[in-house]
């Protein structure tokens, strides 16, 4: 469980995050939401330790993360897997050994166990075969598998991905969607998105946290954001046509 | 002020480079990585230009010793000390400064845009270590590109010398053993490692902490050349005046 308390964030003069207060528990996929500007990537940051915030907490378990030392916080983050927007590949290595990187670095395994681990991980994201591709040779979908590949490799206790299907076909989105749901269920792992993809929000939003302007203006889940009366997050999300008739269909049935 | 920062930032970024340091066995393939693309790799356009250069300067001394009085070996003389004393550290530093510095501050650069510097924070690596440190340990050979340059700049130098017609080959190689002060390569070579440490440690700097896109990538690599060069030129008159005057 991740217990973010009051957080507080400014750049300079500017105010990014205004008192942010949430939870995002274990086993459920977290989806946090807004408008470009609104500070997803800021509180992502923050969650990560990228950012040093100003005011307020993140509890990582009964972890509070400016409590820890230096080596207690490289411990944590080893714990922690991160999908980046543009998936973040090393290019200068190979698929394989992009995802083996974590247990090179963090673990004593031995070069047979972590191919054998990486082969493993490798099939759970449905990418046989492409072991000794370069990451340039890979489409934007098998990009983001290798990524999300890498993030599980070394069981994390954590997951965060920042835009996973931003830039992917609709069809693959959804498959890049489902897949970090299963994923969260398997491994039992606290699992945060940064998203503002609606498809990804009625799909797999089972925690949705919304901000505006560095603010959480709303807090439910797929279920509710439906019958939600909050103006500023209807006009967000069913700000096309589509979604306008769907909520709408919804609401009927 | 900007600049007095970014001084702070190059000297905060060299002691976190010793910090926290990466798993031995991956450092140690990164370091042999680096040896191949910063040094191994340099190794042809340097012997080019050395080969070259030294037969420019042979010739040009040649041209402008006039005087029949002065003896045929000075050509040879000349040439060695031009090329031990300045031509191999501080003229073959200024063209590495804009073959391997743009190569780091690209590739550095090119990982702080694609999020790749982020990614090795976020899984709790020390990425200022991680990249920094390996092209400093590789580049800790570079004194041996610029033994190299020495020596193939006097041999290129012999060729203009013989074959153009200026000297023989033994006055011009009694020329180079003439005078010789072994002092003149400790200082050279001391130079080198001074410029080595630079070479990799400013490009890095450049490309650790740009901001922005591709375009920016390309103007830091072309800052980083600038920067590298001026501190080498800088540092050059620094170390002459404390070692030789």
């Amino acid at each position: 469980m991740i217990h973010v308390t009051d957080l507080h964030k400014s750049f300079g003069n500017t105010t990014i995050l205004k008192g942010i207060s949430t939870t995002f528990e274990q086993g459920k996929t977290n989806l946090v939401i807004g408008q470009s500007g609104s500070g997803k990537t800021v509180f992502l940051k923050c969650l990560l330790g990228l950012f040093d915030y100003d005011g307020g907490s993140i509890n990582y378990d009964k972890q509070k993360f400016t409590d820890l030392s230096d080596d207690e916080k490289r411990n944590l983050r080893s714990k922690i897997g991160m999908v980046f927007q543009g998936s973040a590949l090393f290019d200068s290595m190979t698929i394989e050994e992009n995802i083996m990187f974590p247990l090179r670095m963090f673990t004593n395994q031995s070069e047979s166990e972590m191919q054998d681990r990486a082969n493993i991980v490798l099939k759970r994201v449905n990418l046989d075969n492409a072991q000794q591709k370069m990451p340039s040779e890979a489409s934007g979908g098998m990009q983001k598998r290798v990524a999300i590949a890498r993030a599980i490799v070394n069981n994390p206790k954590y997951l965060f991905c920042d835009e996973p299907n931003s830039g992917l076909d609709p069809k693959t989105a959804i498959v890049i969607d489902n897949l970090i749901q299963e994923i969260t269920k398997e491994y039992n792992i606290v699992t945060v998105i940064n998203s503002h993809d609606m498809n990804s929000v009625m799909e797999i939003g089972e925690k949705i946290i919304f901000l505006k302007d560095g603010e959480k203006a709303w807090e439910g889940s797929k279920e509710t954001i439906f019958r939600t009366d909050n103006e500023a997050v209807s006009n967000f999300v069913y700000s096309s046509n589509l979604f306008k008739k769907v909520r709408e269909m919804y609401l009927k049935a | 002020m900007n600049y007095l920062q970014n001084i702070g930032t190059y000297f905060f970024m060299i002691i976190e480079m010793f910090r926290k340091p990466t798993k031995r066995s991956v450092m140690v393939r990164l370091i042999l990585k680096e040896i191949e693309d910063l040094v191994i790799s340099s190794l042809g356009i340097v012997a080019f230009i050395s080969f070259f250069v030294g037969g420019v300067i042979t010739i040009q001394t040649a041209l402008n010793i006039t005087n029949p009085l002065i003896p045929k070996y000075l050509v040879g003389f000349a040439t060695r000390q031009s090329i031990i004393l300045e031509f191999a550290p501080t003229f073959i530093s200024i063209i590495m400064a804009g073959k391997v510095g743009s190569f780091i501050t690209s590739s550095i650069g090119t990982m702080r845009v694609t999020e790749q510097i982020d990614a090795l924070e976020v899984m709790g690596v020390n990425s200022i270590n991680y990249l920094v440190f390996p092209k400093t340990v590789a580049m800790v050979l570079y004194p041996f590109v610029i033994s190299i340059a020495m020596f193939l700049g006097i041999i290129g130098g012999m060729a203009a010398c013989v074959y153009g017609g200026f000297s023989t080959l033994e006055d011009y190689i009694h020329g180079v053993q003439i005078d010789f002060i072994p002092f003149h390569m400790f200082y050279a070579f001391i130079k080198t490692l001074v410029f080595a440490f630079i070479l990799a440690t400013i490009p890095s700097f450049h490309g650790y902490y740009m901001k922005g896109g591709a375009l920016e990538v390309g103007k830091a690599s072309t800052v980083a050349f600038v920067w590298t060069s001026v501190v080498i030129i800088l540092l050059n008159y620094v170390l002459t005046q404390m070692l030789l005057s």
